[in-house]
């Protein structure tokens, strides 16, 4: 479980976070949304340890994340910020392979280069692997992003926006196989999404932030309302319940009825 | 992955790699460039001489080509940028203005009678403190703009500069030659006393490379990444610019400053080896720089029979490729 007890946080002099307290389930997939400069984005870094903390402790499975070494931390969560760049010249299954750096610090051996081929595959990228990722498309070096954080291995993984740039057949196919990990092997997702319908079909959980404070948590068809979406994001939303899952009519505006 | 060599394997996958081919070569110019070196044009029964005499010079040309291509590398993966170096970034303006205060405050003669290990002591501790200061200033704060970083370095580098001019033209003009010793790289006049303390800083750096080397290729990551990975950011940040500012103090010590060499002889080795990790890349760097220095000096000294001019040519070759970086737009 990750515990952030009362964490605020601002960047010069503005607010980004005040009082959170949350508690993110072991298992499964955790959904954050929440409109732009909500915190999101912070919150992970938080987590993280990519920040450090002003105010408040953040726990995960019971390390506090700034007392903790931050190797040892490396083996429990892994993280993957928003445009992540690398200026390095690097192939796709050389920067997967640094994933699992926190296992063998330099010295990979057979169980390491299994879990990157296993990682490429995961993410359709052996065919990629010998490609220089700048000789990629912003989609297909998301993948090889996401794959060398899943090459680490670890309990938790935080992913800050992991759709951006991706068509919709690898959209599906990447939170196809996140659900997949989190069921079949208990690992534990927290993930920034924007489309709020991948968020309806794929989370177990979703927590709203709005204005640096949790605006709302709960399953998926208890947030995706129309009165809560209203709450959440200033705006009327149609929601419909197609296959089962709630979703949201949020490009059009419920008056624009056919 | 490239193929690690670990106590418990002692040999290596026999199969050569392309990386380890491009080495070899390497390897093999570079010892030609030494023997050249050594023996082109020594007259008939002066080898013993000529021999001890060049090797001397020989070793300060391999540790400066050591120095400048290992701090330049150690500088990209720092800064995760290309197509700076520290030379860009006023380091050796720095040294210089060392040098030049030096001579004010003490005098040209107390200057060269000071003992070299407690002068070039002082140098070093300076430089190094100027480097981590550098970055404890820049990086350890919120700014981790690249844009602020070159504007820094560029107005630091003037400032160095203007005030080792002002200094000098206070100093006596007897005195100033002393400085002006000091302000043009002259690879054909390694001090040998020099040569020792600047050996022993820079043999300090060897194990503390070598255990590193898989660090430095995580921080080439981005800070991000780097410490999603578990590496402790900071303290290898200190330590990579503590030892970048070591190896540009031993390399303008030992020939002064050389603005574009570390810039040519990086972006050879990066082009030489696509992707490669840092270790492999900075042998292939060192041993390019060695080709470069040793071999350019041998052609001038011995066979065109020239002097002291090689770092004009160097520094011509090294501004074009840099031109030819902007020009590309190679940001990396």
């Amino acid at each position: 479980m990750i515990e952030i007890c009362n964490v605020s946080h601002e960047i010069q002099g503005a607010k980004i976070l005040s009082g959170i307290d949350l508690r993110l389930p072991k298992g499964g997939i955790t959904a954050l949304i929440g409109p732009n400069g909500a915190g999101k984005s912070t919150l992970l870094s938080l987590i993280a340890r990519l920040e450090k903390l002003q105010g408040g402790t953040i726990r995960v499975d019971g390390a506090d994340v700034s007392q903790t070494a931050t190797a040892e931390l490396a083996r429990k969560l892994s993280i993957l910020r928003q445009d992540t760049q690398v200026a390095a010249r690097l192939t796709v299954a050389d920067l997967v392979g640094f994933g699992r750096y926190p296992h063998h610090k330099g010295r990979p051996g057979p169980e390491d280069h299994a879990q990157v081929e296993q990682a490429l595959a995961t993410m359709a990228l052996t065919g990629l692997r010998d490609r220089f990722l700048d000789a990629l498309s912003g989609g297909q070096r998301q993948r090889a992003f996401v794959a060398m954080v899943l090459a680490q291995d670890t309990d938790y993984v935080l992913l800050d926006e992991p759709l951006n740039n991706l068509d919709m057949k690898h959209a599906r196919e990447m939170m196809q196989q996140l659900r997949r990990a989190a069921h079949e092997l208990g690992k534990s997702f927290v993930v920034v999404i924007h489309d709020i319908n991948f968020a309806a079909a794929y989370a177990d959980h979703i927590v709203a932030l709005k204005d640096g404070a949790v605006q709302a948590q709960g399953r998926p068809d208890e947030i995706v309302t129309r009165a809560s979406l209203r709450e959440i994001f200033d705006l009327d939303i149609e929601v419909e319940t197609v296959a089962g899952h709630p979703f949201a009519l949020h490009q059009i505006t419920p008056s624009s009825h056919r | 992955m490239p193929s690690e060599t670990s106590l418990s394997s002692p040999l290596p996958r026999l199969r050569l790699s392309g990386e380890s081919r491009t080495l070899l070569i390497l390897a093999a110019l570079a010892l030609l460039a030494i023997l050249l070196f050594l023996t082109l044009g020594v007259p008939r029964g002066a080898w013993e001489f000529a021999l001890s005499f060049r090797a001397g010079k020989l070793a300060g040309l391999i540790l400066v080509a050591f120095a400048i291509a290992c701090a330049t590398q150690l500088f990209h993966v720092a800064t995760r940028n290309r197509i700076l170096t520290p030379a860009i970034m006023g380091f050796d303006a720095l040294y210089l203005m060392i040098q030049t205060s030096l001579v004010y405050v003490l005098g040209a003669m107390a200057t060269l009678d000071l003992d070299p290990m407690v002068k070039y002591g002082v140098e070093v501790i300076v430089m190094m403190g100027f480097s981590t200061g550098l970055f404890l200033w820049l990086f350890a704060a919120k700014a981790r703009d690249l844009h602020l970083l070159v504007l820094v370095g560029i107005i630091f580098g003037t400032l160095f500069r203007s005030l080792s001019g002002f200094i000098s033209r206070m100093i006596d003009p007897n005195d100033f030659v002393v400085v002006q010793g000091a302000m043009f790289a002259r690879f054909n006049a390694v001090e040998i006393d020099l040569l020792t303390v600047a050996a022993g800083l820079t043999a300090l750096t060897l194990p503390l490379l070598w255990h590193m080397r898989h660090q430095f290729d995580v921080l080439a990551l981005g800070r991000d990444v780097a410490i999603g990975l578990g590496l402790r950011y900071r303290p290898v940040m200190f330590v990579t610019f503590a030892m970048i500012g070591l190896l540009v103090s031993v390399s303008t010590a030992l020939v002064g400053p050389v603005t574009f060499f570390g810039l040519l002889v990086t972006h050879l080795a990066y082009h030489l080896l696509p992707g490669a990790r840092f270790a492999p890349t900075l042998a292939a760097g060192t041993l390019i720089a060695i080709v470069t220095l040793v071999g350019g000096q041998a052609i001038y000294e011995h066979v065109l029979g020239l002097q002291g001019t090689l770092s004009v040519i160097i520094d011509t070759l090294g501004g074009i490729t840099f031109l030819y970086l902007l020009l590309k737009g190679a940001r990396r």
